[in-house]
């Protein structure tokens, strides 16, 4: 096999040489090159077109790869410090679900964070594994769940030693870093396996003075969602393994539930943010930091919001914090993170990432630009003198603990039955309900419907949240466990 | 040897100029910068290969800008002047003995640079003392003034590049909050001819709107622009421009003007019935 370097894009290259040797196409997909489907290919341009084939000898299998698809991974592995890298299809979603169920079969225990994001626990519910929730740490003034205490830690393993793995989410979507080296040494001691939720923490691998890496800290596994930060397409992620991982099973585990015809678009993608990252990562992380801190400094000048970074660090459930991330506290202005979130597009064009009860956050990267920095302050700066109102009444918090009944596996496939939300009081939840984005869930399966969540429900769909999880699309009905 | 500049106007139309030599050609960390010499315009200023101000033109622009706004309320004493790099506009404001202070905000300094060097019609007044220079984003800077001017004059370039920001509600409703209870604010609103740049000016005109009672528009002929046929925005907390003119006091004044008069002054503000429509109408 060629000797491939940083300097690469194996699927990059071996999709030119393509190409350039003008195969006729009698394979998948269909549109041939975008001929057949001339209204997308003017939309989305021929060489996008061109690029979107199957798989084939010259260009490897994702399923199996021998070839190009393997040096382009081994070229990831490489780059992101660890043992083995696979390139996913699915989203980041596919990532956690393929790296919880590599470390746990029905029954085991895992450990990790109440405030995962939804396939954390969708992966439960399919491989029927047992979660053992931490509380995370919650600051008061800010109504957030921050990361794990290791204390908190230490008690869930002491009274769950038999756990397979423990998952820590790093960083959360506000920026939040847990105590990461210590987290995994522990988890080690005990003969865990310790996973990395790294979903908004590509750019770890590759700035200078960022928060320690997932494969850095000594992880097992990690998720990277290289489409949110590392610059490849929406959908496209990495699963990163450390040495003590068995490949080969984990590639086993991907295959259950990944796609056979994986996406050359996505795949190239990787490809080429792999190489991008190595040659410019730390610049780019400098200018994203730059840009995240001017932003941070003038939403703070402008009184009413707080924009919070690393004076948050208190050694423990916030061990550190991501810079580039622009997470804004809202409530002081009398307006929820939602409502921010949908002034901000509505009245002046300007789309961010997410608004829950409380914050904003806007993702900030290198292909930001002064001029929309400063149409986003501006607009905050509008957004404050026009609409901000007495803060009274305003719901405080984003995380509410949750009363654990069934193992979220039992609970959705078990007998129930759908009831109008209001009524739902006491009873035991069947499936998700959760904002989104952020993601992560309000309610799961198989915890206790309580009062407290009832109203939160009840205030975010007021506040115009975008509600998801139930079978029911209007979020009016909820599914709940019968006879237990 | 013919060398030609050529604008293109719309995908289909191009609008070309014979040029004698080209003067100067620079790159700023926002755009790139040309000055040309032609035999029919005179010197002329590009910005990305947009036109901006030629020699023989430039009169009508910068006249219209600020004597409109000027003759409504001749009072004004602390002007606001965004973009205007070519320094043509600081130049008819400083005709002024009333007005006390002219803050000039351009976001590019080379702009600056290369008009006081080529383009010393235009930029002759930049050094007057009642002006001051600041280089850096309008929108950063309006953000933090409050009760602080009379006059906001936007003279800006399109609203497709660095020029973006100065077209958006944000900074519309920064400008409201940064002009006195009687201010006034006048903007260059793009042409209504052709569709791109009549979806510029009616979304201008829809925002300006939202935050200000007194909304007119005024146009003037400009040769050089895109169809010739340009808009100006009035747009004050107060004033009106027909009501308040006082047509004598500003003639009293006796500034000697090539374009601008009083009669001109009432003209202006009648607009042909196809561009009130297109004002008129909610759809961007």
């Amino acid at each position: 096999m060629k000797k491939y370097t940083q300097q690469n894009a194996p699927i990059h290259e071996a999709l030119l040489r393509h190409k350039a040797n003008r195969v006729v196409p009698f394979d998948v997909p269909g549109h041939k090159g975008g001929r057949g489907n001339k209204e997308l290919t003017d939309f989305l341009g021929e060489n996008c077109l061109k690029a979107d084939v199957n798989s084939m000898k010259p260009l490897d299998n994702l399923c199996h790869p021998v070839s190009v698809i393997k040096a382009a991974e081994e070229l990831a592995a490489e780059a992101f410090g660890a043992a083995a890298a696979y390139f996913i299809v699915n989203g980041t979603t596919a990532a956690v679900q393929a790296m919880i169920m590599a470390s746990c079969k029905a029954g085991e225990k895992i450990i990790m964070p109440r405030n995962v994001h939804r396939s954390a626990i969708n992966a439960l519910v399919v491989c029927g594994a047992i979660p053992v929730y931490v509380n995370p740490g919650v600051n008061a003034q800010l109504g957030i769940p921050l990361g794990m205490s290791l204390a908190d830690v230490e008690n869930a393993i002491r009274e769950n030693p038999d756990a397979k793995a423990i998952l820590v989410n790093n960083p959360t979507y506000y920026g939040i870093c847990s105590d990461l080296v210590a987290i995994v040494a522990l988890a080690h001691r005990h003969n865990m396996l310790a996973l990395v939720d790294e979903a908004h923490g590509t750019h770890f691998y590759f700035g200078e003075a960022m928060p320690v890496s997932g494969m850095k800290a000594g992880a097992d596994m990690a998720a990277v969602s290289m489409h949110k930060t590392g610059g490849s397409l929406t959908q496209s992620s990495l699963l990163l393994c450390g040495p003590s991982i068995s490949a080969g099973y984990v590639r086993q585990v991907i295959n259950l539930t990944q796609t056979t015809s994986g996406s050359y678009l996505l795949m190239v993608s990787l490809d080429i943010a792999r190489k991008n990252l190595y040659q410019n990562g730390k610049e780019l992380v400098r200018k994203t930091v730059a840009f995240a801190e001017y932003a941070r400094s003038e939403i703070n000048k402008l009184g009413g919001y707080y924009a919070f970074s690393k004076e948050m660090i208190n050694g423990d459930t916030v061990f550190d914090f991501d810079t580039t991330k622009l997470s804004v506290h809202t409530l002081d202005i009398g307006l929820a993170g939602i409502e921010v979130y949908d002034l901000l597009r509505d009245e002046y064009g300007i789309q961010i990432e997410f608004g829950d009860i409380g914050n904003i956050l806007a993702i900030i990267s290198a292909g930001d630009r002064t001029l929309e920095l400063e149409r986003l302050i501006s607009s905050l700066s509008e957004i404050k003198r026009r609409y901000s109102k007495d803060k009274a009444g305003m719901f405080d918090h984003e995380y509410i603990n949750p009363e654990v009944v069934l193992p979220p596996q039992k609970a959705f496939y078990n007998k129930n039955r759908m009831v109008a939300i209001e009524e739902s009081l006491g009873e035991i939840s069947a499936e998700f309900v959760m904002a989104y984005p952020p993601g992560i869930p309000i309610l799961a399966p198989g915890e206790r419907i309580t009062g407290e969540i009832l109203s939160y429900i009840q205030y975010a769909k007021k506040k115009g949240c975008f509600l998801t999880g139930t079978q029911d699309l209007n979020i009016e009905k909820i599914n709940i466990v019968e006879g237990i | 040897m013919e060398l030609w500049y050529t604008e293109q106007h719309t995908d289909d139309v191009r609008f070309s100029i014979k040029v004698n030599k080209h003067i100067c050609s620079a790159q700023s960390e926002f755009q790139r910068i040309d000055v040309f010499e032609a035999v029919e315009f005179g010197k002329f200023l590009t910005l990305d290969g947009l036109m901006m101000v030629t020699e023989k033109d430039e009169f009508i622009y910068h006249e219209m800008i600020v004597h409109v706004p000027m003759a409504v309320n001749p009072q004004i004493k602390k002007v606001l002047v965004i973009g205007a790099g070519d320094g043509g506009t600081v130049r008819e404001l400083t005709r002024y003995p009333g007005i006390e202070q002219i803050d000039m905000v351009e976001i590019d300094e080379m702009v600056v640079e290369v008009c006081r060097e080529y383009l010393s019609q235009t930029a002759c007044k930049l050094d007057d003392p009642r002006v001051k220079l600041y280089f850096e984003d309008g929108l950063r800077f309006v953000r933090t003034k409050q009760d602080a001017y009379d006059l906001i004059i936007v003279d800006s370039t399109d609203p497709f590049g660095p020029g973006e920001g100065l077209f958006t509600k944000e900074f519309y409703g920064n400008c409201h909050n940064a002009l006195k209870e009687d201010g006034i604010l006048v903007n260059q609103h793009e042409s209504p001819y052709y569709g791109t740049y009549a979806r510029s000016m009616k979304r201008a005109h829809k925002r300006i709107k939202e935050f200000f009672p007194v909304c007119g528009v005024y146009q003037a002929h400009i040769p050089t622009y895109p169809s010739g046929h340009w808009l100006f925005g009035f747009a004050s907390k107060i004033y009106d421009p027909l009501k308040h003119f006082d047509a004598s006091a500003w003639n009293a004044l006796g500034i000697h003007t090539q374009y601008y008069n009083t009669a001109l002054h009432v003209g202006c503000f009648a607009i042909p019935n196809y561009v009130k429509e297109l004002l008129d109408s909610e759809d961007e």
